[in-house]
């Protein structure tokens, strides 16, 4: 499980392990899965609706494949905790946080100084997201 | 031009306080370089031969003076007095501290500039028309389109970590001047029947080591969809493009592989799903951008005469001095290509002249082309001669523009670590070769460029003639490439044969366009009579 | 004979290995036999040197010369710009470089 400044939410985290894509789609009574990077977000979308946790686990950190899948479970609905594991580093976070990542799992130890600053410093935002920012082109026009 | 506001600044601003925390944590060692190198990257600094490099993105092309002295300002304190531009637009400075960096970066900021995204496997700097705004062909000006897409990709979440870099060039006009369809995506902007906006969208274009000229995706998206479309198909590639091959990582090897129709129904099915998330940007702020891009107050009712009693200021009009949208205007081309120079660089001095005259005479605006040329957009007719006595007075006035020694080089194996074979050398001998410019008239637009590597930032699949510089046993060797188009006729080179050494690849050049002499017929420029003849009666001058 | 260099992780500076340290000449560079690659990770870990590598080298009168043109131009400089390379006063600095 995630140390407490690792973990973006209010609610109890789940204690069940999370299950392979594969072991998930056999037995969906499973409320927690675990994506792989090349494996399809989609398929778990009927199943939102029972899932608590979703794992997407990053092999690398320059594998970029796990932000378009945390986009898509969030425009899809999905309002689980939504943990991003493996070799996750600060410098990346911040980009995690706004595809709609809300805990982490990091191989190795993040600095809470260095993330609370990652996190802290762009008031502003150019696009819409995951996250609650409101994009400045929104901000121009009222 | 575009001029920033509060959030563009904040932005900007928040990126220097970034990248110093983040050179900081390097030079303490809390970062490793494997980490470190994708942040720097991502900020345009690179580690080549003999220093950092430092990459600084010119948006689409354009800037002011202020910004122009600026770049001069860093070339004299934190490099060695000059600056390098690139095909890309951008310009970048060989002799970068590392520590020094964050300061630049500061620096770019007072004066609305940046490195953002100017290399890495990221959306990188849009490129455009360096005409655009003043060019006779176009159906309107394509950079608010072009800053649009600046903003919208600048830190894009979902696409920081791309399978591999991503570049973007929009145009307007039937002419293409930017090289679309040899981008990841080139964007057309165009009206339909019902005369609405909107762009052709090429996807799947590129140069490197699998040249591929990109295919019509979409014959007419609506302007309003530009964006989204461009994440539905960013997310296919995201999601699908290949990790475990660096050379089968950019989007033209999943277009390639998927087909054009899958590739297609894909990004159709994405967008469906994208549409949803509202991502687009709205009309009114593309107004609000398109209010900085209003033309300058043109003056009316001046004269189109021009006095070309002085034959060398003449010459230099006939080659470098391009037709205006606006009565009594014109566009000048300003070369970086003097026989004996390095392609693109230019002094912090030569920036300083440039920076004045685009204030004095083009309405305080100037532009990077991709040819690695300089352009002043706006200038009226009858200070033409005037600015042509300054620039000479600075060596700013080679009358080459599309001549053979107007020559693409990227900086090859005496500055980039990725080079195989020195560039700028084998431009300069060709430079040489061809130095008499009656020679150089007589052979007419022709589009000579060279790469050190097969990475090709010198776009030599798109030369009429190109060279590719590759190691041969670790000496360097130059094959010959002929028939690539980088404008609406896109095409790509094709190797001649064996390669030459430095000496030899000259003369083969020379063989090549005393064929071209030889059999051209009544106004063909060499492509043309290439493509009316073939490939053979070249290879054949050449090989013997 | 084997040398090793690299860059200096501030500056960029190309940097050579002389035994017990690092110079901007090739000239002090020495042999590290097979001792390289544990040399460079250690240089590296200590942040005296990024990047550090290998490379084949002949030892000649006048200093060890890089085997590959690559090194040899980021021995002196680049070969367009002699007035930027480290002897930029010596017009026949370059000589061996090419």
């Amino acid at each position: 499980m995630a140390d407490d400044f690792l973990r973006f939410r209010d609610d109890e985290p789940t204690e069940e392990p999370a299950v392979t894509l594969d072991a998930f789609l056999d037995q969906t009574n499973s409320s927690a899965v675990r994506l792989e990077a090349g494996e399809d977000v989609r398929l778990l979308l009927p199943h939102l609706h029972h899932i608590s946790l979703i794992e997407v686990d990053f092999p690398r950190f320059r594998d970029g494949r796990g932000y378009s899948s945390a986009q898509i479970l969030r425009e899809a609905g999905y309002k689980g905790e939504l943990r991003a594991t493996g070799d996750v580093l600060v410098d990346q976070m911040d980009h995690m946080r706004r595809c709609g990542f809300d805990s982490f799992a990091p191989n190795a130890p993040i600095d809470p100084e260095v993330l609370r600053a990652t996190l802290d410093r762009y008031a502003f935002r150019y696009q819409t997201a995951a996250d609650a920012a409101v994009p400045v082109w929104k901000l121009r026009h009222g | 031009m575009y001029k920033y506001d509060q959030y563009d600044q904040a932005i900007v601003d928040a990126r220097v306080d970034e990248f110093r925390d983040q050179v900081r944590r390097r030079l303490a060692g809390q970062i490793t370089e494997d980490q470190f190198k994708p942040l720097r990257l991502k900020n345009g600094l690179y580690l080549q031969l003999h220093a950092y490099m430092l990459r600084v993105a010119i948006p689409y092309g354009t800037l002011n003076g202020k910004q122009m002295r600026m770049l001069g300002h860093i070339a004299r304190k934190y490099d060695r007095g000059y600056g390098h531009f690139t095909t890309r637009q951008n310009i970048q400075y060989n002799w970068i501290k590392l520590q020094d960096a964050p300061d630049i970066l500061a620096d770019l900021a007072t004066v609305e500039m940046h490195a953002i995204q100017t290399s890495g496997e990221s959306i990188r700097n849009l490129s455009s028309d360096q005409y655009a705004g003043a060019a006779a062909d176009e159906i309107a000006d394509p950079r608010p389109w072009a800053e649009l897409l600046r903003q919208a990709t600048t830190f894009h979440p979902e696409f920081s970590y791309l399978p591999r870099k991503f570049k973007i060039a929009v145009t307007a006009a039937d002419e293409d001047r930017a090289a679309i369809r040899l981008h990841d995506i080139g964007l057309k902007l165009v009206r339909n029947a019902a005369g609405e906006l909107g762009f052709e969208v090429y996807i799947g274009g590129g140069m490197g080591r699998t040249p591929f000229v990109a295919p019509l995706i979409r014959p007419f998206l609506p302007a309003a969809n530009l964006f989204s479309y461009l994440e539905a198909a960013l997310r296919v590639w995201n999601r699908n493009g290949r990790r475990d091959n660096i050379h089968k990582q950019r989007i033209k090897i999943l277009v390639h592989d998927l087909g054009q129709e899958e590739f297609t129904r894909q990004v159709e099915a994405e967008w469906q799903h994208i549409l949803g998330n509202a991502s687009d940007v709205p009309l009114v702020e593309v107004e609000r951008i398109a209010t900085h891009f209003a033309p300058p107050p043109f003056e009316t009712g001046l004269s189109d005469a021009i006095d070309r009693s002085d034959p060398d200021f003449a010459l230099w009009v006939d080659q470098n001095v391009k037709p205006h949208k606006a009565p009594g205007y014109a566009i000048v081309n300003i070369s970086l290509k003097p026989v004996g120079g390095i392609p693109g660089d230019v002094s912090a001095e030569q920036i300083d002249v440039i920076a004045d005259l685009a204030e004095r005479y083009s309405f305080d605006e100037l532009r990077a082309t991709h040819a690695q040329n300089i352009v002043l957009p706006h200038v009226r007719k009858r200070d033409l001669y005037e600015l042509w006595t300054a620039l000479a007075d600075a060596g700013l006035a080679t009358p080459n523009l599309d001549l053979i020694s107007d020559i693409i080089a990227c900086p090859g194996l005496d500055y980039c670590s990725l080079a195989n074979a020195r560039s700028i050398p084998v431009a300069q001998k060709i430079a040489d070769r061809f130095a008499d410019l009656g020679r150089q008239r007589e052979l007419g637009e022709l589009k000579l460029k060279i790469s050190g590597c097969i990475n090709a930032c010198g776009h030599h699949h798109a030369g009429h003639i190109g060279i590719l510089g590759v190691d041969r046993k670790g000496t360097e060797n130059y094959q010959l490439l002929l028939g690539g188009s980088g404008a609406e006729d896109a095409s790509l080179g094709k190797i001649t044969g064996p390669g030459f050494n430095e000496d030899g690849i000259v003369d083969a050049v020379e063989r090549v366009t005393d064929k071209y002499l030889a059999v051209r017929q009544e106004g063909e420029r060499f492509l043309d009579t290439y493509r009316r003849v073939g490939f053979e009666p070249f290879k054949e001058a050449i090989y013997g | 004979m084997r040398i090793l260099t690299g860059n200096d992780l501030p500056t960029g500076d190309v940097i050579w290995w002389t035994g017990d340290g690092w110079s901007r000449h090739v000239e002090e560079a020495v042999d590290v036999a097979d001792q390289g690659e544990p040399i460079a990770r250690a240089e590296e870990a200590a942040r005296r040197v990024n990047g550090a590598y290998v490379i084949d080298a002949t030892e000649t009168p006048d200093g060890p010369r890089p085997a590959h043109i690559k090194d040899r131009i980021r021995a002196l400089g680049p070969t367009v710009r002699p007035d930027l390379t480290l002897k930029p006063v010596d017009p026949n600095a370059g000589s061996w470089v090419i």
